[in-house]
Parts: C-alpha cells; structure tokens; sequence
C-alpha cells in the first residue's frame, strides 16, 4: 500500500526515506519523522482499536500523549512486547511490528461488540449491581470471566532482556514543556546563567510550534526561530536538552521523576545503550510549561473511526504530511479550530461544512474561513455521525432542527482548550477556576514553581513567549541569579482566539455521547451516576470510572465536570475536581526498577566460609539477606535425615558450624559496663574480664528484644553479639539511649558483625579438635571454664576464642577477622577428621538447642513476651536500679499468672511432629472458635532423643507441667503432655565433654 | 522525596535517614518513683499534632547522629532542624493553622 494520503510536500518528514512497518500483519509504507498514527493515517487508517467495554471500533482521536483510542502493542521479539502504547507516540522504524488490542478474531471483526448491543444492559455500575449474588458465584464464574474479558494489552510474558538506566541532576532551573513558553523560558533563565534543563515528551522539542506554518516571530517563520533558538540553547554549555523525556511525576521539594526513552524509535538499538533513563531531578525552580489539551465535543456516537481533534487534525498535516481525509467537517465551540480548518483547506483538504455552535463567532479567524470560502454554519451543532468503522456521514443541528445528513469521511472537533495542570496539580499547588477561561488554572503554589503559557490560561502565541520569558528570567532570578531582562520575542499570528465549550452539545442525547473514550464512559452514565445519589465528583469518578483509565482522563475531565454540574445543578467550581497523580504518562516498570534488579535489587550476604559450604554440598537458606547453610547432605539425602545424622554427630563427636552472621558489636570506653547495666537487664560490674554472659534486652515497653552472648574483653571493652537479623536494630537502639538520653556516658559503638567470621565447634572432641591449633590460651576445661574469653591466636591467626554452646555439649565459638575465615575452618576441619568432625547447617543448630529448650528470639518470643515469659528471670540483674524495660516489667499485668509461658511439649505418638504455630486448647470438642491456650513456636524430630519435640508459649504454662492439652488439627487433635522446656541433660552434665 | 537538614552534614535526602518520633521526651531519670498512668503516659502519649511538630530523626546512612527537626505535618515542609539537647525554638511552637 502507498501512503495515498500523502501531502506532496511539507511537513518535518523526509519522504525519500522510505519506512515498511506492519499493523495485524499488513504491510505498509511510511517514511522517515512519522508517528505510527501519521503513518497509518497516511494509507487512510483510522480504525486502530476496539474500546474497552463495549469493544467498538476506534480510530486515533489526537497527535499526542492524551491519545485515548489508539492503543497498540509493539512486538520486536519474544521477550520484547510493549502492549498499550498510543500509536501518535509510537516513532515509526523500519521494520515495526504492531498489532490492535482488545479484539478478537480481529480488528474489524471482533466479537465482543455484542457488549456495544447489550450496552443499555452494562451502564455504570452494572458490575457493583449485578456480581453480588449468589456471593459462591464471584469468584467461581464472574470473577475468571471479567478477568478473561477485561483489560488492554496482554503483558509480555518472559523477563524484560532490556537495560534501563537511572541518573540524578540537579539543576537551577528546570522548564517542563519545550513550546513557545518553555523555549522562551529556558532562553531567559540561560541568559541569567542559571543550569537549565529542558525536557519535552516528543521526539523533537517544540510543542506547538512544530505545526505552526503560518506564524512569524521575530520576522522569521516560526520553525525557523524554534530551530535557531534551539542551536542556541544546545551551544549553552550550562543547558542540558532532554527530547523524548517525560516530566511524569512531581515530588516533595522540587524532586521531579523524568522518563527518558532512548532506544525505542531505533530499528536496531545499539548493544550499548540503556532502552530508558529515569531522571531524578531536583531542581531549585520549576517552570511548567506543559501547554494544553483539546477537549472533544460530546454528541452521539462521537466516537467513531474518522472523528479526531482539529487541531490534532492540523498537526497531521503540517508537521507530518498527512491529509486526514478528503471530505472534511468541522465541529467547534472554539476559534483554534478555524485555524485547523485553513491550514487543512490550503493542505487541499475540501472543508464541506464548519460548524460552529456559537450563535455569531467574531475575529480574524472567522473572516480568514470566510474568506478562503469555506462553508460556514454559525449556531450550529454537530449531534450524530452514521458509519460503520469509518465516519460516513454527521447530523447538524441548529435551535433544535436537524438538517440532513453532510456526507463526509472525517469529523474534526474542538470543544476549546484545557490547561494542562497536571503537574502544578501533583506539586499539591492549588487549583483555581477561572470562569472567563472556563477552567481550571494554578492558583497558590506550595512548591518552587511557576506555571507558564497555555498550561496557566495564557493562549496565543505572542503571550506565550512572553509568558516563558518572563517565567524564566523569575526562575533564574529566585534560584539566585542576577535577573536578565526578559527579551521575549515578537510574533505574529497564532492569535489566542476564544470560546470553548463543557459537556454535552446543545440539542444532542446523552447516550451514546463519549466522554471517557478510553473507559467508554458517556454522558448518560454521568447522569445515572447522579440520579443513583452520587454528588461528590470523586464518588461520581468511581461509579462511572470517568478519567480513571491510561490517559487519566486527560481529554474527558472537564466534558464530565460540565456533565456533572449540569445534572446536579452546580457551578464547576463547586462541584470540584479529581485529584491529578503521577504518572501523568504510563511509565514502565523498567525506569522504575532500572538496576536495582536481581542482586542489585536484593543483595545477597555471604560468609567468608560460603564458598567452602557451597563446594561440600550445603544447601542454603535465606535469613534476611544472609545465605545460610541450612544442611549438609550426603548423597541421596533429604533435609530431615541430613539433620539426624548433624544432630546425632555433634552429641556423640564433633560437629562445625558456621556462626559469621551472628551480630557483634563493639562497646566500648570507661562507661561500657554502666552503658550496659542500663542497656540489658543482665548484671555487668561484676562480669569478670574473660568472661562471657548471656543478655537479654528489653525493649522499654518491658519486651525483649533482642539476646545474645557477651564477653568482656577489658575492663572498659564489651564484645556484644546479637541475633543475625537483629544487629542493626540493636545499634540503633544503643546509639538512640547513648546519643539522646545518656550523652554523659563515654562510651563508643562500633559494628563488627562483618570484621569476625565465627566458627562454632561443638561436641564432645571439640577440645581435641582446637587445641593442636590454639596458642597462647590453655583451653582446658579446668583453665578455660564454660563462659570463658581469651585472646590468642588459632592456626596461626589472631583470635577471639569463646567457651560458649548454643547445643549444651562442650562447645566453642571461634572469632577471627573475616578474611582468615575461610582458611581456619579448613584448619579445624582438617583436625577434627580423626574425629569425624561433621558440618552442620542451621536446621541442627535449631534442633540442638530446642533439645536444650534455649529460646530463639521471634521464634518462641514475639514482641510481647517478658523475660519471665521466656524463662529467663534468671537473667535480670535484681540489685540493679534501673535498665530498659525495668519499670514496665514492674507493672501488674506483666507479672499475671495466666501469662504465655515457654514450657516444653511431648506428644503420645513419638512420630507425631506437631506443626509450628499451631494452637493450643483445653478440649478438643468445645464449640469453635475454641478457647486458645497457647501456641507451638518450635516443633522437631530428635534423633537423639528417638522422639519429637516441641517448645510452646502457654497461659498459665508452668503451673500446667504434668497435665495434658489438645491441639486440634484439620485430621483430628492430638494429644500432647505438657513438660519442662530441656528435653536434653538438664543437669548440664555434658558441658564439660 | 524531601530533603533534610542534618545539623551536622547539611542537606540530604530522606533516604539518608531514619524517623524518631516525637522529640523532647526525655526518659525519667527515675522511672520506679513514676505511677503506672505517668509510666503509660511517658511510654504511649504523643501529640500528633495538625501543624508544627517536632521530631526526632537519625542520619542513620550518613554521620549517625540523631537530631532533632521542626516539620510541618500539614505541608510536609521542615521549619527548621536542631541538635539533640539544643530546645525548640520558641518560633516554632506556635501550631500552623
């Protein structure tokens, strides 16, 4: 096919450079600087898509972003498909491939039109009244079947292959908007000297002036003073041009979110470069100069392939050498849409019919149609188009008579301009009505930013430069730059014009009558929305769904306000309007994400010794950011027989564990032992140097929070550990009591939770195992006794060695700097061979110590366990007058007897290992919901003991020793003895070796 | 994403930093001599007020330190920030309309 509707010249095309593109698999041709719209439209495409309620058959309705209909998907490969771009922001490439949606089997035949002839069964609402009942139903048949039928594109289904980028700036002033007002305002800004950055959604920065042919400023053609004002901006060398870069989203303190797309418009992207950049700019001062929106008018059947916005219509023409048809009428409440009617008419374009609906339009525009002799119908409406997939014919009327049908095979509409205040609206500036505009326009700004041009109400392109200007020279000026005079440029033409219209036409139906078109939303809708007692405009928004799709209702919102206020009887201003978020265009995940992907986006923690848990067959386990060896298994073997056998190495020899990610921290300084009395409920002055205790911190609402060993190096040196996923929550807690409440203490925090890798050696050989390796510290069991610390050195590297056992066998923990990690493991494990010394993962390391009835914090407590809860009141130091949580374990309820206490669970089948979290109970027949006793926190089998185990926290739990409870399961419940917490040498014998 | 005045760094962004809560609750230097209701009150009551607030925030990504900050909770905008010890100052203490 040849583009048949081809100027033969004009426009920002090269026609030598031919373009083959597909549309659902037909080939066509276009040519270099087209937009997949302008290029369609070339070979007499208009329908490109099916709405998506009532799938009729839609063609493109403007040249820009607020595109409601023509949403295409774009294939460049299996893992390369974007669903739901607008085709006139599509750059055509050779070699593009795109396909219609939401249809089936195809564009021009789809089958869910039948929802178009049940639509006065599917008005708004009709999902909120018609899925209720019966409630079964939703989610077995409405649900799956909405979900099937509703929708845009189809999302790609394989992992985005494509890089994306992200980058921050800042800069003095940042102009939004590369038309007449933002050029002028980053040309005056520039001159002050302030760092600029300009960013414009399209392709080419311009905006407007890209379809203007018939404006002078500064004696030369528009086009051409644009491309000389940009060479000067882009020699600037404190100006950063930024095309094809869209001011999506504006953020607290002058942050604003900018999406950059660099591959997209390329046939072959270079391997190189990112396909997007998210920008994050913070900017002194905003200029917003983001321009305005056409409003279509809203009649019957308003919506079908061939009726566009005029001066979307004159932007084909000029800029891409398109003519939208032959047989043209033209529809207005507004002057601009002479202007679309003229350049068309010189474009050889036959104009049948402007009608305009205002009684007696005045002013150069209308005498220049006058003029050119093209027909023109004042005070009168345009009420139906008749067709099928293409305008065919449109009805007139004036005061109430129809005329008959003008044939025609496009519809160009203007119900006026709305500024786009999208931006300003995001800054949370407030909006204010202007009723001579008949819009809405920026009124206090919170921000530091400006509006400037059409997106304020300033139209026409002589006060748009000045507006720029001026908004630029401010800007440069606020952000502390000598003011420069504010040289606008002078133009002629692209005179302002006025009128405008909101919501239905005079004498048109509402059914029928779109104002949401990519959410097939009509005017009727609005009004039942009304009658059903809506009055809010944001409850209405929901019913009706107006302006919530893709576009954001960028060309409805104002039809629908004007609906709204007629049908409720209430000036716009108080009837409000909707809340404008970002982003103002969609954004993909993509920028959003850029490289915080994979590891970058969840970074994963190591050990020193991961490589060598990793080489000898450990299988991992996350636990927060840390990879942890969860189990080591030997040949065929599943996690619990790995654990047995870990479980029952370790009690009968040795086994080696790896304990780097315990939390440590370093306190610090003369005042390290008070720091500590008030910081742990435990006693520290009397702490010997070169021993350890078990702490437990509260939190000050009594609490705990956090435990772990701690040994004391010096008289004024603490090596703290936490829990692994606790560390950062601890020091944060320490410096919060240091900083604000104790700035008397002397004392330093250090993290060395990275610095220490820990190799845990534990059994009954595991001072055999050491001592060959150790110097400097006699580590026998009558000079280095259970909770014991020394210094020395292991395998001929500095250690810290702890006499400590988180299994109850004679145990040790051994620090040394990270980097050595890896090398003394291997050093301990070659000694502990004759012994069969086994590797051993966390899930042993858990089976162990709940054998021993050891508590793990946020297993068995859970942010409102006390101490006494866990079993610990041991622990806190009684002489000590205060410490975190002191006075609110003092309060009476968290001494109460019917408390959650830890105790120990045995079940009748020894095979039975109950589940974790399960619940506790009295009888298992009470009525539901039952009466809750308590809750398993930690269920295992035991090889060592030959039976399951379990931990519980429960009511009342120590005075219940000795009797029996119930915890009911889907099977039927169980019967479990209640017991102490340590299932294993409660004596303590085994300590020792 | 705001940005904050570290009194010891200078500006930075919110991602820098931690939040607090309210400032200017010092701990009891004798908790035991306090009731349960002056105990409850010192551990659970804040002001969340519609206006003026201060607030304690932590530079935890940057120097560590914690400080103290005016901010406004109808605009989001920060009136001024501190250093722990330092008191509020005075023209911040009326509440914003």
């Amino acid at each position: 096919m040849t583009g048949q509707f081809r100027t033969a010249k004009g426009g920002r095309i090269d026609r030598a450079q031919k373009l083959l593109f597909s549309f659902d698999d037909v080939v066509y041709e276009g040519v270099q600087g087209d937009t997949l719209a302008s290029a369609l439209l070339a070979n007499g495409v208009h329908l490109m898509g099916r709405s998506y309620k009532y799938h009729r058959p839609r063609g493109v309705l403007s040249a820009g972003s607020d595109e409601p209909n023509a949403l295409v998907g774009l294939y460049r490969d299996k893992a390369r498909y974007t669903p739901n771009l607008r085709a006139p922001c599509v750059e055509l490439y050779n070699g593009l491939m795109a396909d219609s949606q939401n249809r089936w089997p195809s564009l021009r035949w789809d089958i869910g039109i039948i929802n178009d002839a049940l639509s006065p069964l599917l008005p708004a609402g009709f999902y909120y009244k018609t899925f209720k009942w019966p409630a079964f139903a939703w989610k077995k048949y409405y649900e799956p079947f909405i979900r099937a039928a509703a929708g845009l594109g189809r999302s790609p289904t394989l992992a985005d292959p494509d890089r994306y980028d992200n980058r921050w700036a800042h800069c003095d002033v940042l102009v939004v908007g590369s038309g007449p007002a933002g050029v002028s305002a980053a040309l005056a800004a520039a001159e002050s000297g302030a760092r600029v950055i300009l960013c414009d959604e399209q392709a080419e920065l311009g905006g407007s002036l890209l379809s203007d042919v018939q404006a002078n400023i500064d004696d030369q053609p528009a086009q051409a003073w644009l491309a000389g004002a940009l060479a000067t901006l882009a020699r600037h060398p404190r100006v950063q041009l930024l095309p094809r870069t869209t001011a999506f989203g504006y953020f607290a303190h002058n942050m604003v979110g900018l999406s950059e797309r660099i591959t997209d418009h390329m046939a072959e992207p270079a391997a190189h470069l990112p396909r997007e950049r998210l920008w994050q700019v913070r900017a002194t001062e905003v200029v917003i100069a983001a321009g305005a929106l056409e409003r279509p008018l809203v009649f019957p059947h308003n919506d079908r392939p061939g009726v566009m916005l005029a001066d979307s219509a004159r932007t084909y023409v000029n800029r891409y050498g398109v003519k939208p048809g032959n047989l043209v009428v033209v529809a207005t409440a507004h002057d601009s849409a002479y202007r679309a009617a003229l350049d068309l008419h010189a474009a050889g374009v036959k104009i049948v019919t402007l009608a305009d609906q205002r009684p007696s339009p005045s002013g150069p525009l209308i005498d220049a149609v006058r003029d050119a002799g093209i027909p023109l119908r004042v005070g009168t409406s345009v009420t139906g188009t008749g067709g099928g997939t293409r305008v065919r014919w449109v009805s007139l009327s004036s005061n109430g008579v129809s005329s008959e049908p003008v044939v025609c095979d496009t519809l160009l509409m203007s119900g006026g301009w709305t500024p786009s205040v999208h931006l300003f609206s995001q800054s949370r500036g407030r909006l204010r009505f202007d009723e001579a505009l008949q819009a809405y326009v920026p009124g206090q700004s919170v921000e530091r930013e400006r509006s400037a041009g059409a997106c304020r109400g300033v139209f026409g392109l002589a006060a748009a430069l000045q507006d720029g200007a001026q908004a630029g020279a401010a800007a440069a000026k606020a952000a502390g730059y000598a003011s420069a005079r504010a040289n606008p440029a002078s133009a002629v033409g692209g005179e302002a014009g006025t009128g405008g219209w909101l919501g239905l036409v005079p004498g048109a139906s509402p059914v029928k009558a779109f104002l949401d078109f990519q959410n097939d939303v009509t005017a009727k809708d609005i009004k039942l929305a009304v009658r059903e007692g809506m009055r809010s405009i944001e409850h209405i928004k929901r019913y009706t769904t107006t302006g919530m799709a893709t576009d954001q209702g960028k060309t409805s919102n104002m039809n629908a306000l004007g609906v709204a206020s007629g049908a409720l009887d209430t000036p716009i201003p108080q009837v409000g309007h909707t809340t404008f978020r970002m982003p103002y265009t969609p954004v993909t995940f993509g920028a959003f994400a850029a490289l915080s992907r994979d590891g970058l986006f969840d970074p994963a923690r190591q050990t020193p010794m991961h490589d060598w848990a990793a080489e000898n067959g450990a299988v991992f386990e996350d636990v927060g950011l840390w990879k942890r060896a969860h189990y080591f298994p030997k040949s065929s073997e599943d996690l619990h027989k790995a654990v047995d056998r870990e479980c029952v190495a370790v009690r009968q020899s040795v086994g080696i564990f790896d304990a780097s990610t315990l939390g440590k921290i370093e306190v610090v300084g003369p005042d390290a032992a008070e720091f500590m009395n008030r910081m742990y409920i435990n006693a520290w002055t009397k702490l010997g140097v070169g021993k350890c205790r078990y702490g437990i911190m509260c939190r000050e609402d009594g609490f705990v929070m956090d435990d772990g060993v701690v040994g004391r190096m010096a008289a004024d040196r603490f090596h703290v550990t936490t829990t692994t996923g606790g560390a950062p929550r601890v020091l944060a807690l320490m410096e919060d009591y240091l900083q604000t409440e104790w700035p008397d203490l002397d004392v330093w925090l250090t993290s060395t939770t990275e610095q220490w890798a820990v190799i845990a050696v534990q059994g009954p050989r595991a001072r055999d195992v050491l001592a060959p390796l150790v110097e400097g510290i006699d580590i026998s069991a009558k000079a280095f006794p259970h909770m014991s610390v020394a210094e020395g050195r292991i395998a001929g590297v500095p250690t810290r060695l702890f006499r400590v056992s988180f299994s109850g066998e004679l145990g040790f923990e051994v620090n040394v700097p990270a980097d050595y990690g890896r090398a003394v493991w291997e050093a301990i494990y070659a000694s502990g061979q004759q012994y069969g010394i086994t590797p051993y993962g966390t899930e042993t390391m858990h089976v162990l110590r709940a054998e021993k009835g050891f508590i793990i914090v946020g297993q068995e407590t859970d942010g409102t366990a006390t101490p006494d809860d866990a079993g610990l009141t041991w622990a806190i130091g009684k002489a000590k007058k205060d410490f975190v949580g002191k006075r609110s374990l003092d309060r009476a309820s968290m001494k109460g007897a019917d408390r959650k206490q830890l105790v120990g669970l045995l079940t009748e089948n020894p095979a039975t290992v109950l589940e974790e979290g399960a619940q506790l109970v009295a009888g298992p027949k009470q009525p539901v919901p039952m009466t809750l006793l308590g809750h398993v926190t930690s269920s295992y089998h035991s090889a060592n003991l030959g039976h399951s185990i379990a931990l519980a926290m429960l009511s009342g739990g120590r005075a219940r020793i000795g009797t029996s409870l119930f915890v009911p399961m889907p099977q039927g419940a169980i019967k479990v003895k209640i017991v102490d917490p340590v299932f294993y040498d409660r004596e303590g014998a085994r300590l020792d070796g | 994403m705001l940005i904050i005045d570290c009194p010891y760094c200078g500006k930075r962004p919110e991602i820098e930093f931690s939040y607090g809560g309210e400032a200017h609750i010092a701990r009891p230097l004798d908790p035991a001599a306090l009731n349960d209701e002056e105990w409850a009150a010192f551990l659970y009551a804040r002001t969340n007020p519609k206006g003026l607030h201060a607030e304690r925030w932590r530079h935890a990504r940057g120097c560590g330190r914690f400080f103290n900050a005016v901010r406004d909770t109808v605009s989001d905008f920060f009136v001024t920030t501190y250093k722990t010890g330092e008191a509020r100052p005075d023209a911040t203490k009326k509440a914003s309309a």
